[in-house]
């Protein structure tokens, strides 16, 4: 994985002393709030419902096990023993208190970590697939662009000031496991005609209020023009975005209103100008990213072969182990969706424990998933059984990858001061009440949002669930249909909302239509697909 | 009645003006009435309270409650982890607050 040069290093701890100074002097008055605000921004430091909350980058979702230690060490030092990891591949902290906030990042900074633009109006940490490395459908790690893109965002002047956030997402498979096509830009790594890498360009999806799938705008970009691409898509909003309106600033927007054949025509103009420009970092830059992603030295002549004997065990490999591009090896997911636990929450001493099991079972290395979970990218089949008993040991085996237990939920308004609803008590409620039935409904993507900034995923949900506020009291509508990846989909609302008892016995309801009707292997969506809405309205509304 | 509330600047707590200062207990909170601007001002001034603003309440026997279901949970702390709420040893302490 990617390991600091000295100007990141350098770059890094100069931030962390301008932030000491900024706490310094909003402490001692010579900043307000109003002047203070947008600079703890700019360092991931929100004010939640309870305290400051810190959110901290997780370039691409992936860590070293001295770094998931080091997260550790931070949740027991300065929070309460705890962090929550997010939808975007990073990790929150909901305890932290101000003056201790310029430690937190030096303490950070020592592992080559970073709180820089996980907030504000600027390019948001790029998210990638999980598998990235692992994966035996890529036609390259995608990985390395994605820290290209990082370098080439990281205090752009240009655009640290964008109409709003910009987030954006590297994949390099043709299944989609990084949501790419509900990015601002969704980059996916393709081969061209003549086998040659380049990138597809997909620019203005989203989520939020206005959830917009994005459209193909580039279906190839040669390696070597790809950062100048990516440049003239962010000239154009940057021109163009709606800055009078902050609900109509995303980029999705721009590219609605102008239509994507306008919107692709003026990056077109803009990156032929760019072109001349010689804008793209030197290839020798990119050649010594991708040589810090080289694989790990797999062994060979290892054994395909797995003990299944004990049933449990089993189960969680059917459940949550992947196919790995290596023979001999497997990708391993673990899950943080204990039945009727926190979604995405991991205690320090699991973080420490995922960070010692990392470096003795999977090169040092971990990825955190956008659906809140944990990977171990590259294990040894021959290991499993033994890494799945430490994890179970420690509540970390939990056999419930992509099933109706592994909600993705957002903190909600149990810490969120956007909220209109808790998220976290549905979840847990719904796992409990399902637990039972999980393997027999199978695949089963549930997501739930507290607000329309819909953190939770819900438009991309198998079933969606959106808090709202009706009147002082929590409401939650109910969603069917969404999807991320290949086919993506936005979900569709069933009807009137449902309070919070309601929204349990609704998302039954509607697993019982789906296991009634289905044919054959039909996942959930696929016989939601097939059958549509109005089965699944008569149960729920009849 | 109205009350006032921000989070502590250093800690960035919930708190509520009683009075005389910013208590972490909303029973203590008292009714501003009409001085919310004046208070408001007044305390920001001292840096001791960040982001103050004032919101609905209501006073019973039991207590004093905030009107939205936001206030009381940013009153007690978070509803899934009663360990970390003001009041950890009291299992009936957040019957109120949904």
């Amino acid at each position: 994985m990617y390991k600091y040069d000295t100007y990141d290093q350098a770059m890094v701890d100069a931030r962390v002393e301008e932030f000491r100074d900024q706490v310094r002097r909003r402490i001692d008055g010579h900043l307000s709030e109003d002047q203070f605000k947008p600079l703890r921004l700019m360092n991931g430091l929100y004010l939640q419902l309870h305290a400051y909350m810190l959110r901290v980058a997780v370039p691409y979702g992936t860590l070293s096990g001295a770094q998931m230690h080091a997260l550790g060490d931070i949740a027991d030092k300065y929070d309460r023993g705890y962090g929550h990891f997010t939808t975007r591949q990073n990790i929150q902290y909901n305890w932290i208190k101000l003056d201790e906030a310029p430690n937190i990042l030096a303490d950070l900074a020592k592992v080559e970590m970073h709180a820089i633009q996980t907030s504000g109006n600027c390019i948001r940490n790029t998210s990638s697939d999980q598998y990235a490395g692992a994966a035996a459908d890529e036609v390259t790690d995608p990985r390395p662009y994605a820290e290209l893109i990082r370098q080439w965002s990281t205090f752009h002047p240009e655009f640290c000031y964008l109409p709003r956030k910009f987030k954006i997402a590297v994949i390099a498979s043709e299944t989609d496991r990084a949501a790419m096509r509900l990015h601002d830009i969704g980059v996916q790594i393709v081969r061209g005609e003549g086998g040659e890498l380049g990138a597809a360009f997909y620019v203005g999806g989203g989520m939020g209020r206005t959830p917009m799938i994005g459209p193909l705008i580039k279906a190839f970009v040669p390696l070597d023009q790809f950062i100048t691409y990516a440049e003239a898509c962010l000239r154009v909003y940057n021109r163009h975005g709606r800055r009078d309106n902050k609900y109509k600033a995303r980029i999705k927007i721009l590219v609605h209103e102008l239509g994507k054949e306008e919107y692709t025509r003026q990056v077109e103009a803009e990156f032929a100008h760019l072109l001349s420009q010689n804008i793209e970092p030197p290839t020798a830059e990119l050649e010594r990213i991708k040589a810090q992603f080289a694989d790990p030295a797999f062994e060979t002549g290892l054994s395909e072969e797995l003990d299944r004997s004990d049933p449990d065990f089993a189960l969680w490999v059917d459940n949550n182990c992947v196919t790995h591009k290596a023979s001999g090896y497997i990708a391993v997911t673990i899950s943080l969706k204990p039945i009727g636990g926190i979604p995405g929450d991991a205690s320090a001493d699991q973080m420490r424990l995922m960070a010692a099991l990392a470096a003795q079972y999977s090169f040092d290395e971990l990825r955190v998933t956008h659906a809140q979970n944990i990977v171990l990218a590259h294990v040894r089949k021959d290991q499993l059984y033994a890494l799945w008993q430490a994890l179970d040991e420690a509540g970390l085996g939990t056999a419930n990858l992509d099933l109706v237990g592994d909600i993705i939920a957002c903190p909600g308004l149990d810490y969120c001061s956007l909220a209109n609803a808790r998220s976290i008590p549905v979840a847990q409620k719904i796992g409990q009440r399902l637990a039972a039935k999980e393997q027999q409904i199978g695949e089963l993507k549930l997501k739930i949002s507290g607000c329309i900034n819909a953190c939770g995923h819900h438009h991309a949900g198998h079933i969606g669930i959106l808090g709202v506020d009706r009147k002082g009291t929590e409401n939650y509508q109910l969603l069917l249909g969404g999807c991320e990846g290949a086919d993506t989909s936005l979900g569709q609302i069933t009807g009137p909302g449902f309070d919070e008892d309601g929204i349990v016995d609704a998302v039954e309801k509607a697993t019982e239509v789906y296991l009634s009707t289905r044919e054959g292997n039909e996942r959930f969506l696929d016989t939601y697909r097939r059958i549509g809405m109005a089965p699944f309205k008569e149960a729920l509304y009849g | 009645m109205k009350l006032l509330t921000g989070n502590d600047l250093k800690s960035g707590a919930v708190t509520w003006w009683d009075g005389v200062q910013w208590s972490l207990h909303v029973e203590e909170a008292i009714d501003v009435g009409d001085h919310a601007d004046s208070i408001l001002a007044r305390e920001s001034a001292t840096r001791r309270v960040n982001a103050a603003y004032a919101i609905e309440a209501s006073k019973d026997e039991k207590g004093v409650r905030p009107a939205h279901i936001k206030e009381r949970i940013r009153a007690l702390g978070p509803t899934v982890r009663p360990d970390l709420t003001l009041k950890p040893a009291d299992p009936e302490a957040g019957q109120w607050v949904i």
